[in-house]
């Protein structure tokens, strides 16, 4: 390599060189967007404000795709139907998170994972947070149900649900 | 093939807004490093000789683009530069209009690769291809180590 | 199709702050890699240049701003992107450039410089998640890396201490690399699992840091070696890619079917079908400490849920039957992502071609293995080298 190397390549800096000493220039691009939500998800955030969850059907492959699309990306044709799922699922995986979205500590830690939905295909689902759980209750296969924000503060947005929390006894 | 459904009405189909956002830092690099602490200390710019190719350039590389060869020796960069092109801006980066139009050049110097681009401080009417300018600094307290250290150029 | 060859390498310190800007980076790799095959920038028929997104080092289309730096001025030139899976991707797009017989000799330069992004390269990670679905839950990129690590430990009952001992390995490994930002010879299992939680069950330690680097490689046709008489090139024996749905919520993230595809893309051309036997060592994509684990077996290297036993029983080490990141890989050498490929590719070129140095593994070797992996849990790109 290697030993006919003597100096590997690479000016290190320490951070106080780098914020402090060296000369620099400092940017911040405003860059502000729009998203379509386009066909799907536009009917998708419209049934969320009014507390029900949506997905699309396929009838090549029979499956109940959630969250829902107007294509199917296994059959690669159009999909056929909109059907209603259950506010009701598993716990497929989770986290516990103590840093935020810039990496900083948070003092209460935050519960997030992915959730697959009741009605839909198995394991389909999508990300949420999780509450009235503890480190210890918490676990891959739990069932869960949406709490949803009172109808009045829901926006079409996926934080119309406030969060999933276990089933409680007697609910299914 | 097409989807089965196609909103027709536009007020149904949302959007959802957001930003891209971020800070940066850039180090002006090795050469950077090298050619605006000159120039925030003492004024002077300079260029980086490649031998072998038989160039200069401006501003200053670690390297030949051609030969890829390092360029450490570097030569002053005096003298007036002469505009090759301008362009008046009549609206600032964000799209506002300028409550002065500005002139803006490209820049050249006899016998080096490269140039600048930076404000020439001329009224619209006199800036020309052709016309000679030099540069005009920042008093030195107010200098950082930035393009900006030069404040403009003029005749 | 043409055979195809590494014959030379060069890459930068990987540090957490490097001064020199991202040209200067791939300017100083692409020199070394060019002094390493005796060749200069004339010899070079194209360049191919690689990074991770335009966000981290801040510079919108900066594989057009990097190129004089990578000897691509006036030359044919591509940049492509395969997030982090660009590590071990563009190698293979260079390797195109070459076995379709379009070019004889091509320098591949990839470079990365996170520290430009403030306050922290996590910031702009969240731009990956989808604007209506994911980012309104204010996520941390971290959390998909935890749930995915949540996800294969459960289903295999994983304990947490095998998986540290990935980054205890390789930590200790990267004292033999020259490059290394994190390299301990004395790190434990008990100094990871005390690290500081980030997001359940993922710690400090378990992660490799942002970095800034360059490294690049020269490939060659078997006409150039030839003609230019290298003495010790590096042959490609197979290449794959493959990429999964980006609706990763549908997904069990428990096994990396993507790169199982690819490696079976990869295998076929080399005429590997026993992987385990027929392969000596292998560089998997180490960002965190159970990928090394769930690459493996992605690798088909062993069966599902296997890589911890082959961990904790001594296999995966410089000296054991099935070397596993001899380069100290991202955890100990640093993740300037796709500038890894100097880690990866690059180590399967040097350890095969006898030049690695301290990391040299002790027995004879014929074939290697890299993976990079990328995008939201979706990509990965393969090579197989052999000597």
């Amino acid at each position: 390599m290697t030993a006919k190397v003597a100096k590997w390549p690479g000016t290190e800096l320490s951070a106080k060189e780098f914020y402090e000493k060296v000369t620099s220039v400092r940017f911040r691009p405003e860059a502000k967007f729009a998203w379509s939500a386009g066909e799907a998800m536009s009917r998708f955030l419209a049934e969320l404000k009014e507390g029900r969850l949506i997905a699309r059907t396929c009838r090549k492959c029979k499956r109940v795709l959630f969250p829902p699309r107007m294509f199917c990306e296994e059959c690669f044709r159009p999909t056929d139907a909109w059907t209603v799922v259950r506010d009701t699922g598993t716990i497929e995986t989770y986290s516990i998170s103590y840093i935020d979205l810039d990496a900083k500590r948070i003092e209460e830690p935050v519960y997030v994972g992915v959730v697959s939905v009741d009605g839909a295909s198995p394991k389909m689902g999508i990300m949420h947070y999780f509450g009235e759980v503890t480190p210890e209750t918490i676990r891959i296969g739990m069932r869960v149900k949406a709490v949803w924000r009172p109808p009045e503060e829901r926006e079409g947005s996926v934080l119309d649900i406030r969060y999933w929390r276990p089933l409680r006894e007697g609910e299914k | 093939m097409t989807f089965r459904e196609r909103t027709t009405r536009g007020e149904a189909l949302r959007s959802w807004r957001g930003d891209v956002e971020a800070d940066y830092l850039y180090t002006t690099g090795v050469a950077g490093e090298r050619f605006f602490t000159e120039l925030r200390d003492t004024g002077q710019m300079a260029a980086a000789r490649c031998d072998a190719c038989d160039v200069a350039y401006f501003p200053p590389r670690l390297y030949c683009e051609d030969c890829m060869a390092p360029t450490p020796d570097w030569i002053p960069v005096e003298g007036p530069a002469t505009v090759e092109e301008v362009t008046i801006l009549h609206l600032d980066e964000r799209g506002n209009r300028l409550a002065v139009p500005e002139v803006w050049a490209i820049l050249r110097w006899t016998g080096i690769h490269g140039g600048l681009v930076h404000r020439v401080a001329v009224p619209p009417a006199r800036a020309k291809p052709g016309l000679t300018v030099r540069p005009v600094l920042r008093p030195a307290a107010e200098r950082v180590g930035n393009i900006t250290d030069i404040l403009h150029f003029a005749p | 199709m043409r055979k195809v060859a590494c014959i030379g390498a060069g890459m930068t310190l990987f540090r957490r702050r490097l001064q020199e800007t991202p040209k200067e980076l791939c300017w100083e790799a692409s020199r070394m890699a060019l002094d390493a095959a005796g060749l200069t920038i004339d010899d070079i028929d194209a360049v191919v240049f690689g990074s991770a997104p335009d966000a981290f080092d801040g510079i919108h289309m900066k594989g057009e701003n990097v190129l004089d730096g990578c000897g691509g001025r006036r030359k044919p030139y591509v940049r492509v992107f395969t997030g982090g899976g660009t590590g071990v991707f563009s190698p293979i797009a260079a390797y195109w450039h070459v076995a379709s017989g379009m070019f004889d000799c091509v320098l591949v330069v990839n470079e990365e410089k996170m520290s430009s992004c403030q306050p922290h390269a996590q910031s702009v990670f969240g731009h990956i998640w989808d604007p209506i679905l994911d980012r309104p839950l204010k996520p941390n990129l971290v959390w998909i890396f935890a749930m995915e690590m949540n996800r294969y430990m459960t289903v295999h009952k994983v304990r947490y201490e095998d998986v540290a001992a990935v980054a205890v390995k390789n930590k200790r490994n990267a004292v033999g690399h020259p490059c290394a930002q994190l390299a301990d010879p004395n790190i434990t299992v008990e100094d990871v699992m005390n690290s500081e939680m980030m997001a359940w069950p993922v710690r400090r330690l378990d992660i490799s840091p942002p970095s800034d680097g360059a490294s690049a490689l020269v490939i060659a046709s078997e006409d150039f070696v030839k003609k230019h008489k290298v003495e010790s090139p590096v042959w490609f024996s197979g290449v794959g890619w493959n990429i999964d749905t980006t609706w990763w919520t549908d997904r069990d993230l428990y096994f990396p079917e993507y790169l199982a595809n690819a490696a079976r893309m990869a295998y076929k051309q080399a005429r590997i079908d026993r992987p385990r036997k027929q392969i000596d060592f292998a560089e998997p994509y180490d960002p965190f400490d159970y990928k090394e684990l769930h690459h493996m077996e992605g690798l088909l290297l062993c069966g599902k849920g296997e890589a911890p036993t082959l961990t904790r029983e001594g296999v995966t080490q410089r000296d054991g039957d099935l070397p596993t990141c001899p380069s100290g890989g991202l955890l100990g050498v640093g993740n300037p992502i796709a500038a890894t490929m100097g880690i990866k590719v690059g180590e399967l070129y040097w350890q095969l071609s006898g030049q690695a140095g301290k990391r040299q593994i002790p027995r004879e070797i014929r074939t290697g293995v890299t993976n990079a992996w990328g995008d939201l849990m979706q990509f990965s790109s393969v090579v197989v080298m052999r000597a």
